[in-house]
């Protein structure tokens, strides 16, 4: 019985959605305040039902109702509790139905956090967003509904694939989710504004916190997913240009774009028609990495069922919107370009660098990701690129971004003064330079990588540490740092950690394979490993051969590390856990491999320095994301151009105060 | 320059909108080629054919070989991996959890891989091939029409191919294709394993 009342809540949910889509925007258009009035309303109601399904589908996960086939093929009797909950979203039924939950919840939060932007601005927004929650759960009813039943209910279900068994797989699809469906709200806002016809800056303004924040989860959702795929899949990788982590990756790319176009179009009213299309592909390719995934056009290491009905169904809804969407923009987009006019050397200029270098990275991905499909169509037959591809382009293409990073705040708009930034950064390169010479001294062997590593995290770093000095010497006081300008601090600092990170790692990591009889003690980059046998170990539902291996270093144990292999008792399937002893400067690795003769194993021993910092990097972004989303600005001025009158704060429409933009700095 | 739009005409803005119907015609084509290629289950021409011939040497002994015409006489799978395919080692498991027990001899093909990359994935993921042929430079590949790491054979006692996974292995396409095919050639005791 519980399980239809989910499935009867998802329908009442499509058809407020349908309302939720409809009435708002059409009484936009007419100009009725009733309709207009409809769409908040409609958000909540959309959102109980949703949430209230997706409460039923968790319930039903928690008490192990296996007469419902998605329970029971996901789960089994000696699944813990707490992966009962992850579960949910452990295939494909159930994470649709955690997009659809993430989509209502940003749009909850956008029907309460817009108070202060015109109603039928608002009604716009949201019944935008209507329209993808509509098909998303028209999708799920159709094609994947999470409630259907196995009658009579199975005895104990299989069970959850071990290797999302994993706490890192509890958090990994949300905040995965909530970036990519956040940039819906930026797409929301876009089509609003094209459909409105009011192209002026407000829209972006108003944006611009979604986009942020979208921006900053995704980051978050990505770094999880490479940390998880690092600790995991004992493969000692933390990247795999796989289809699904590229699905992520392109959105993450243009949304980088998107926040920095945005950031001109507010502030200067440039690149207007840009930072519509940009918010457009921004939300069309996390479309397109649903389709992805969920199509099986593409093998992929994620392998969720593929089902041609789904991918068909996916394409016509992504053809429906981004379809529809670019042909708004192409009849509504201004014809004349706007904005203030700049020089060839201006922080325009340099954000448009890292709008085309971005935007051209995501495009390289999506052509390698597509490749083989490509090579289908004209008759080459089914051909990948892989990592040497992406990594010698995706280099290639952030080269550029990195030289000219440091630049971007000192910068000003308009037209600056190249000789002032260049005396501000020359410390700043002879520091990268000291920095080469230095690491290259200590450890003769560092690959030209590394070096390069070593000098673009010197380079970026302390060029941005240059700016905020610069910022607390000549700004006044309490105007030294807006949130806003903090958060690219942040940003821009956390780019330089993970170049380190990236670099550094590629370059020196060790691998090894060696063979350890028991009590064996073998040296690998610079540390002892002494080899303490394998015993069983029990699990809640699995069992495990468990090896020990002390590190050791001049003769001191530094840490103790046990990696498993194991076997779940649901389907039978075998895991390899590694175990690893962090720290900030290496991780060392290591993963249980064959039982040899004499008691002796074969083992794979990593130590990757600087590992760390390729999440760490991630975090310093995702902070960045989000303390430039708090920023006042973009709540205090509200910008009704329409009705000025309403508010106390009468501020001319364009830019907003000159102090915070980086004048003033000519050291 | 004053901004990337500049003064446009309908056809510039249109551009987007174009570019985009090529992207979906492409990705139509994908699920059309994809149901074609994998629901009508006629994905090679050597299906109900002879396997093509092949001497290999083993993986752990490369001086000696293994042979086409040894395998006769009893059902086989081939399973063709890479040491640097990671859906292979997606696969991995279902080979080990699901597919040895199902008791039907499994060879592995090492294919277009170094020797070495391949007894080091061997031993840290494990082994539950019968045996490890290794196809260094894709020959024996390119006569089964390989074109894709994992991919899987079944042939029967009498050297014929009875079906063809490409991708890999999954619970579904085990119950579902796999089993009904190896109970085919075996007969009575084929419900081994089944769910």
């Amino acid at each position: 019985m519980i399980p239809e009342l989910g499935q009867f809540a998802l329908i009442l949910a499509l058809l407020i959605a349908a309302v939720q889509c409809a009435l708002p925007i059409y009484g936009a258009a007419r100009g009725s305040a009733a309709l207009i009035a409809l769409a908040r309303p409609a958000v909540a109601g959309q959102a109980v039902f949703v949430a209230l399904a997706f409460g039923i589908l968790t319930y039903a996960f928690v008490t192990q109702d296996f007469s419902v086939a998605y329970v029971a093929q996901n789960s089994n009797l000696a699944l813990p509790w707490y992966y009962r909950f992850s579960a949910v979203w452990g295939a494909h039924e159930g994470s649709l139905l955690l997009w659809v939950l993430i989509l209502n919840a940003w749009s909850v939060a956008v029907a309460a956090f817009s108070r202060r932007i015109p109603d039928a601005t608002v009604a716009r927004v949201l019944g935008v967003l209507g329209f993808i929650a509509f098909g998303f759960l028209l999708f799920t009813i159709l094609t994947s509904n999470p409630f259907a039943r196995h009658l009579p209910a199975l005895p104990d279900g299989s069970d959850l694939n071990p290797i999302l068994q994993d706490p890192g797989l509890i958090m990994h699809p949300p905040m995965l989710y909530t970036g990519y469906v956040g940039f819906s709200v930026a797409f929301a806002f876009a089509i609003a504004a094209l459909l409105g016809g009011e192209l002026d800056v407000a829209w972006v303004r108003w944006a611009r916190p979604w986009t942020n924040v979208a921006w900053a989860f995704l980051t978050f959702g990505i770094a999880l997913g490479s940390w998880w795929a690092y600790y995991v899949l004992g493969w000692g990788g933390w990247w795999f240009w796989d289809p699904v982590e590229n699905a992520s990756f392109m959105p993450w790319l243009v949304g980088t774009a998107l926040i920095h176009s945005q950031a001109v179009t507010e502030k200067r009213g440039s690149f207007r028609a840009w930072t519509l299309l940009l918010s457009i592909f921004a939300f069309s390719l996390s479309l397109l990495g649903t389709f992805l995934v969920r199509s099986g056009v593409l093998t992929s290491v994620h392998a969720f069922a593929s089902d041609p009905k789904r991918g068909l169904f996916i394409l016509a809804f992504l053809g429906t919107v981004v379809g529809g969407s670019l042909l708004i923009y192409a009849i509504r987009a201004p014809k004349v370009a706007g904005g203030k006019p700049f020089k060839l050397l201006s922080r325009e200029t340099l954000l448009l660098i890292n709008n085309l270098m971005f935007v051209c990275a995501a495009a390289m991905v999506l052509l390698g990701t597509l490749y083989p499909l490509i090579g289908d169509a004209i008759g080459a037959g089914r051909i990948s690129v892989g990592p040497p591809y992406f990594g010698f382009m995706f280099v290639l293409l952030m080269a550029p971004v990195v030289l000219l990073i440091p630049f971007g705040p000192l910068f000003r708009w308009a037209s600056a003064d190249w000789r002032a930034s260049w005396r501000a950064l020359r410390p700043a390169l002879i520091l990268a330079l000291a920095a080469v010479i230095v690491a290259k001294l200590l450890v003769p062997s560092l690959a030209l990588r590394g070096l390069a590593g070593v000098a673009a995290t010197l380079w970026v770093g302390s060029g941005i540490v240059i700016y905020a000095l610069m910022r607390w010497r000549n700004a006044p006081r309490g105007k030294r740092y807006t949130p806003e300008m903090l958060g690219m601090i942040l940003a821009h600092f956390g780019l330089a950690v993970f170049a380190a990170g990236v670099m550094i790692t590629e370059a020196s990591s060790v691998e090894s394979d060696l063979r350890f009889a028991p009590n064996e003690t073998r040296t690998i980059g610079g540390l002892d490993f002494r080899f303490g046998g394998v015993e069983r170990a029990q699990g809640p539902n699995f069992v495990a051969e468990q090896g020990k291996l002390e590190v050791l270093r001049d003769g001191n144990i530094v840490a103790t590390l046990r990696p498993q292999k194991r076997q779940y008792s649901g389907g039978g399937m075998a895991q390899t856990k590694s175990d690893i002893d962090p720290g900030v400067f290496r991780d060392v690795y290591v993963a249980l491999g064959e039982p040899l003769a004499d008691g002796a194993w074969s083992v794979r021993v990593y130590v990757k320095p600087f590992v760390r910092w390729i999440w760490l990097g991630a975090l310093f972004m995702m902070f960045g994301g989000f303390t430039a989303a708090a920023d006042r600005r973009f709540r205090v001025l509200p910008e009704r151009s329409d009705q000025a009158s309403a508010g106390g704060t009468q501020r001319t429409p364009s830019p907003p105060n000159p102090p915070l933009e980086g004048e003033g700095l000519r050291a | 320059m004053s901004s990337v739009a500049g003064d446009s005409s309908l056809f510039t803005r249109l551009l987007p909108f174009f570019g985009f119907v090529a992207l979906v015609a492409l990705l139509g084509f994908g699920i059309y080629w994809n149901t074609h290629h994998e629901m009508t289950e006629v994905p090679s021409p050597l299906i109900g054919k002879p396997a093509p011939a092949f001497t290999l040497p083993l993986l752990y002994e490369p001086e000696k070989t293994l042979s086409a015409s040894e395998l006769l006489g009893k059902p086989y799978l081939l399973n063709v991996f890479g040491s640097w395919c990671p859906t292979c080692q997606y696969e991995h498991p279902i080979l080990t959890g699901q597919i040895k027990p199902l008791g039907i001899k499994l060879i592995g093909l090492d294919w277009k891989d170094d020797p070495e990359d391949a007894k080091r994935w061997i031993a840290q993921f494990g082994n539950p091939y019968d045996a490890l042929i290794t196809d260094r430079e894709g020959r024996a590949g390119i006569d089964f029409g390989v074109y894709m790491a994992p991919e899987t054979f079944l042939v029967d006692a009498q050297g014929i191919v009875r079906y063809k996974r490409i991708g890999m292995f999954t619970a579904e396409n085990i119950r579902d294709e796999l089993l009904p095919k190896i109970a085919e050639l075996t007969g009575k005791h084929a419900k081994k394993g089944a769910p």
